[in-house]
């Protein structure tokens, strides 16, 4: 009776947890005729890409595909570059100042990013950088930093400082020790941490609306698909394929890498 | 190890470049607009004037301001404690469930995480649409006939929950296997021994489970608070703050405010105190970080 429960209440989360997005799917590949009959179908009866085709000849879907994905890896590229480099500091070197960079770090993982809109606005106005993916991906990356340095010491820290010095007394110098020995391990940690940055970025919804003011070739795919809605007002079928396209790479990329991410999570205590 | 290296300055260099630039200098921005008289003219002229507290008087004698702390605190009390309430829960159910199931659970799982805001905002507004909305058309066939054709998003309150549920069902997922992640840490004997001693699930729980999770409770706990009182997209995507400004939280307050009344200096303002709110939930998080 217990277990019956158990199961029965489980089976209960699954369902809420994996619908929205099975609808969404189910949504986007259902003719429009079924999308609009009283009593909805639960299965793809009539199964039909017509919807993608809509969202994809949509003014700019490649464009602001292009845009979206060039910001999100320059981010994270720069981000896990950037991170490593921080990180490798703060679990294997002893320094002055260790203690309040952690500290520094930590609470930059909560930054209050919202506030700063209005001056990240006049600051890139006043260095003729609105309208630019450079900076774009500069703020993504300055966003996505402290969790990955964070993550990334993590998951160092778990990994022997013994095997590099060993390495290094077979006569490789630091960075090459560091290059064969550590790397490696620590590919799990950067795919997991990458993974994280990604969907931040991949993400982000304010300040493109606010750094990207005139040239809408710029723009990125979470404003398209909200404006896809306004434009697409009640086409439901082409909404839901837009959405499905926006949420595929991450989707896939977490299906990817989804043995990493559980480590990495309880490493860094983040989200994305 | 030598004593003055340059090397660990030279690695985090870039980082407190980044840090300066694009998140240190736009706070202290932030907090200089915040005591200036600074709208469009200023932000297109430049030379703003410093009017000291004028900009914090305004907004602290005013009632709307009062009524989006208000809210905001009430969005996050509900969220948070539904979603820390959830999470234990399915963290608790688990490690009890046969093998195949519990992955089916946790893929699901990882997967409504995996989803990008936006989309699942996007399909929100889809699932509770009045006239073709699963939502009601459920509600309609489970009895609930008055919710045939019921429009959501033109009730405050209803717009409400239902970015409480988006918010929720999106949140749910990291506190759950992150709690999950560590109730794995505990050794199987200590369950062993409290049942053997006839402990109840229920006392397990409060005297075995959560004082050795303590701090992961409180981590988890903490992080929620800033995040879905930081939390903005939704709610701008769904509702923009309406209707009625029933959904208008300090964030979106302050977005409106500056974006469409270009009211920067008061937009600031109003960032600025968000800030202090936040620091306060942050310094007792930080601090337990640094410990541990």
């Amino acid at each position: 009776m217990k277990r019956l429960l158990l199961n029965a209440s489980a089976v209960g989360v699954l369902i809420v947890t994996i619908f929205p997005v099975y609808w969404m799917f189910l949504t986007a590949f259902k003719p429009t005729r079924d999308i609009q009959s009283d009593t909805p179908t639960f299965w793809p009866a009539h199964p039909t890409v017509e919807h993608f085709v809509t969202a994809v000849n949509a003014p700019g879907f490649w464009t602001y595909w292009r845009n979206s994905l060039l910001v999100t890896a320059g981010a994270v590229l720069l981000a896990l570059l950037v991170a490593l480099m921080a990180s490798f500091a703060v679990a294997r070197m002893r320094w002055r100042g260790r203690g309040a960079f952690v500290v520094a770090v930590f609470a930059a993982q909560m930054a209050p990013w919202e506030a700063l809109l209005v001056p990240v606005f006049i600051i890139a106005r006043d260095m003729d950088l609105l309208d630019s993916l450079a900076m774009l991906t500069g703020v993504y990356f300055m966003i996505t930093l402290p969790f990955t340095i964070v993550t990334l010491r993590g998951f160092l820290a778990a990994i022997p400082p013994e095997l590099e010095e060993a390495a290094q007394v077979d006569g490789c110098s630091r960075l090459v020790a560091f290059r064969r020995v550590v790397f490696p391990l620590l590919a799990p940690g950067l795919m997991a941490t990458s993974l994280f940055g990604f969907i931040t970025a991949w993400n982000e919804f304010a300040f493109v609306n606010v750094l990207i003011i005139k040239d809408q070739e710029l723009r990125t795919l979470p404003v398209w698909l909200s404006s896809f809605r306004d434009v697409f007002g009640t086409d439901w079928g082409a909404t839901m394929a837009a959405a499905s396209l926006f949420a595929l790479p991450v989707l896939l990329l977490f299906l990817f890498l989804q043995r990493h991410v559980g480590t990495g999570m309880t490493a860094g205590a983040v989200k994305g | 190890m030598r004593a003055r290296s340059p090397w660990p300055y030279l690695l985090i260099a870039p980082t407190v470049a980044g840090g300066a630039f694009l998140l240190l200098y736009p706070l202290l921005k932030a907090a200089v607009i915040s005591f200036q008289h600074f709208r469009m003219g200023e932000l297109i002229r430049g030379g703003a004037a410093f009017i000291g507290l004028e900009n914090y008087a305004e907004l602290l004698a005013g009632e709307e301001f009062w009524q989006v702390l208000l809210r905001t605190l009430a969005w996050t009390a509900i969220n948070v404690v539904l979603i820390v309430g959830l999470g234990t829960g399915i963290a608790l159910m688990l490690p009890r469930l046969r093998r195949g199931l519990r992955l089916a659970l946790m893929s699901a799982l990882a997967l409504a995480w995996a989803t990008p805001i936006i989309a699942a905002t996007t399909v929100f507004q889809w699932l509770f649409q009045s006239e073709l909305g699963v939502v009601n058309w459920l509600l309609v066939t489970l009895g609930f006939d008055s919710f045939r054709g019921y429009t959501w998003f033109a009730d405050g309150t209803a717009t409400f929950a239902v970015l409480v549920i988006l918010v929720v069902w999106q949140s749910v997922p990291f506190a759950a296997l992150t709690l999950y992640a560590g109730l794995t840490t505990i050794p199987v004997e200590l369950f062993e021994s409290a049942r053997i001693d006839g402990g109840t699930g229920w006392q397990v729980f409060w005297k075995v489970t959560f004082p050795m999770l303590r701090q992961l409770f409180a981590l988890v706990a903490s992080l929620e608070v800033i995040w879905v009182a930081k939390c903005f997209p939704q709610i701008w995507v769904l509702s923009q703050g309406g209707p009625d400004d029933a959904t208008t939280t300090l964030p979106v307050y302050a977005f409106k405010i500056a974006r469409v009344l270009h009211r920067y200096d008061l937009g600031s303002a109003v960032a600025m105190l968000t800030v202090i709110l936040l620091a306060v939930a942050l310094i007792s998080n930080l601090r337990r970080m640094v410990r541990s």
